[in-house]
């Protein structure tokens, strides 16, 4: 069921290359926007930086509305200056869950009065003894370079500036995966495009709600809002988890290119779960099956508690190298977890919501 | 910009024929004759052999890595080829084999990390390269093992005047090595872009031996560390200073009589330059100064901070300075 005219991997690219360090997220978000509008009625901002694409279910008159909110965010990890030091060097902090590790000789771009392109530096090896090259590199031992003068920079940089890394993505194995910045987790707010692509020519009876989240790198903020403020009556979070690769037990990640990752556990409500294991069978999917024992680290935990409690669900797309700026996913996941989405809005029925408070 | 084109090249050694073929084609129409040796060295002389021979030298390659193994789930195992420090490694970019995969370094996600784990630094044994193959036979579709990574980093200007990208040790010194061959009002002296510098300057012990001048100026690129928490006393060169004059390093004692030409050369020309205040390192003089009955060798480096990384950071100006100082140490020795 190929979407005429939505390439997933062209919308990924785009939103990744796209700034949106938590807190400031919008480049990505006018990028999202774009795409929305093409396959929902409506799209607005909510008053704490949320954009929220509405689209109207079509029912049988005399049926009560009923909605389904489907969120990823749309915030990605960075850093922010905390000093111009001597030499026009910057010194930082993180936002959001970095390895401090991976950023030496990195790329980034320092959002000043004006994008300065700079690089992550350190001591220089050449003057560490070896006892010292195996200490822990913490974030107090890293700089940016910018290329400027101390007064330069003072003239170019505030404390406080945004800092993204500096990573356009790339396709890898032919254009089976792709790599690079903020997949985690654009990549969410790409699925909810292919879904809402697909549901161009699908009828659906739920009112539905594309929702890109901010600040979930931070604490899952912007879900707290737009959870509250749209209200659905069902939900699903759409975010990256853990993928396989070398040195991981199996039972920590997921397969790349093996389908969606479906959560159950306590974060998530147990027929919905159930309902989209079901789809994924029955339309033939490629799924995996996550068990999570407490948080899901994702919007779905702030979903789940809004109001008098929302009925959600989580499904993730597994993604190499998390946090980092060659995060690494697999194309076809991203398309089927589209598809899983639009044939959970297509299934909906009052009379699933109405059944999903009777355990 | 020569230095750009140069190092976006991929010639890590041993595979330095792509950065060969760019120089050979950068000197097409100019009066010089050139072959290539049994190992890899581009050699080259302009105009009529004087005495004395005059050679300069550059090396064209880069440190990278090598593909050593393809596991079972198509991921890399790499060894580094030459000196890298393995904290840069994790989480960039790479190319790998001569058709130029594109693949990424990964590790361990640091959220899966046992807390002890996480206070280490990455080594090489902790990475591999993901090129995105389901496992080893797509993997082996794509690569070879015993093919070469680098860094995937296009040069970029930033800031006031400087330049960011990989390899501009040496490609730095090879663009001023070519922009002094292709200058009209230079002649008489043999120039030579060596290969293997960075695993043991291999190249440069059979071009001096070719040759056989009797005077070497080696053109390269050295670390600076003019960089938060680094005294400035061990800084060993700074950025904007000028070209770096080398007195002593691991491979040579740099020949007194040439060291004092070219001070005076950049005085009277008045040209900035530093000294190189480190004497840790080693560069194609430790070779080219032992060739045949010794030859009479001098280093001058453009310096360079981040070097041996994906990004390393040079200022345009020390660049044009060093080409000027070879460039006017010649002309002195017409006189």
């Amino acid at each position: 069921m190929p979407v005429s005219g939505f390439k997933i991997k062209d919308v990924l690219m785009e939103l990744s290359a796209a700034t949106g360090v938590s807190g400031d997220e919008g480049a990505a978000i006018d990028v999202a926007a774009r795409y929305f509008r093409q396959y929902t009625d409506r799209v607005k901002r909510d008053r704490f930086g949320n954009l929220i694409a509405f689209k109207e279910g079509k029912l049988p008159a005399g049926e009560p509305r009923f909605s389904l909110a489907l969120a990823a965010h749309i915030d990605e990890i960075g850093a922010m200056v905390t000093q111009i030091a001597r030499g026009g060097f910057l010194r930082f902090t993180a936002i959001g869950g970095i390895d401090p590790r991976t950023l030496l000789g990195q790329a980034v771009v320092v959002h000043g009065r004006t994008p300065l392109k700079g690089v992550v530096g350190a001591l220089a090896p050449h003057l560490l003894a070896e006892r010292e090259r195996r200490k822990e590199l913490t974030l107090e031992k890293l700089y940016i370079d910018v290329g400027l003068s101390e007064a330069e920079a003072r003239e170019q940089v505030r404390v406080g500036d945004l800092i993204s890394l500096d990573q356009e993505p790339v396709l890898l194995n032919g254009e089976k995966c792709c790599a690079g910045k903020a997949m985690d987790n654009r990549a969410g707010v790409a699925v909810l495009l292919q879904c809402a692509a697909e549901l161009a020519s699908m009828q659906h009876r739920a009112d539905l709600y594309f929702i890109a989240t901010v600040q979930e790198e931070v604490g899952l903020r912007g879900a707290v809002t737009a959870a509250y403020g749209v209200s659905p009556d069902l939900a699903v979070a759409v975010d990256v988890t853990h993928g396989a690769a070398p040195g991981l037990p199996d039972h920590e990640v997921h397969s790349l290119g093996k389908g969606p990752v479906i959560a159950i556990g306590p974060n998530i409500h147990p027929a919905l779960g159930e309902k989209l294991h079901a789809l994924a069978q029955s339309y033939r999917l490629p799924y995996q099956i996550e068990p999570v024992a407490g948080n899901t680290h994702t919007d779905a935990w702030a979903f789940q508690v809004s109001r008098e409690g929302i009925p959600t669900a989580l499904v993730s797309v597994p993604l190499r190298y998390m946090h980092t700026a060659v995060e690494l996913l697999n194309l076809d996941d991203l398309i089927a977890a589209g598809q899983l989405l639009a044939f959970l809005s297509r299934s909906l029925d009052g009379a699933f919501w109405e059944g999903l408070s009777c355990y | 910009m020569l230095l750009a084109e140069l190092a976006n090249l991929p010639g890590v050694s041993g595979g330095e024929k792509r950065v060969r073929q760019a120089i050979v084609e950068a000197l097409a129409g100019c009066p010089v004759e050139m072959r290539t040796d049994n190992i890899g060295n581009l050699l080259v002389r302009k105009g009529p052999r004087r005495s004395p021979h005059v050679m300069l030298a550059a090396h064209m390659d880069e440190v990278g890595l090598m593909v050593v193994a393809i596991e079972k789930s198509g991921h890399l195992k790499f060894k580094p080829v030459g000196g890298i420090d393995s904290r840069v490694l994790a989480a960039k970019r790479v190319r790998v084999g001569a058709a130029a995969v594109p693949g990424v370094i990964g590790a361990k996600a640091v959220h899966l990390q046992k807390d002890d784990d996480r206070k280490k630094p990455y080594e090489i044994e902790d990475l591999f390269i993901d090129i995105g193959a389901a496992g080893k036979e797509e993997a082996e579709a794509l690569v070879k093992i015993g093919d070469y990574a680098t860094f995937d980093t296009a040069a970029t200007p930033i800031g006031s005047g400087f330049w960011r990208g990989k390899a501009f040790d040496d490609r730095a010194g090879c663009a001023v090595l070519l922009q002094l061959l292709r200058d009209p009002e230079l002649t008489g002296f043999s120039a030579v872009f060596t290969v293997q510098e960075e695993i043991g300057s291999r190249g440069a012990i059979t071009a001096s031996y070719a040759l056989q001048p009797d005077r070497a100026l080696i053109i390269e690129t050295t670390a600076a560390a003019d960089t938060p928490g680094t005294g400035e006393d061990f800084s060993s060169t700074v950025l904007g200073a000028g070209p770096a004059l080398s007195v002593m390093d691991r491979s040579v004692i740099v020949d007194r009589e040439m060291l004092t030409e070219l001070i005076a050369t950049a005085r009277e020309a008045g040209l900035p330059f530093q000294f190189r205040r480190f004497t840790g390192g080693g560069t194609d003089a430790g070779a080219v100064a032992l060739a045949g009955e010794g030859v009479k060798t001098a280093v001058v480096s453009t310096p360079c901070r981040y070097i041996h990384s994906p990004h390393s950071i040079l200022k345009e100006s020390d660049l044009q300075a060093t080409a000027a100082l070879v460039k006017a140490w010649l002309l002195r020795g017409e006189r």
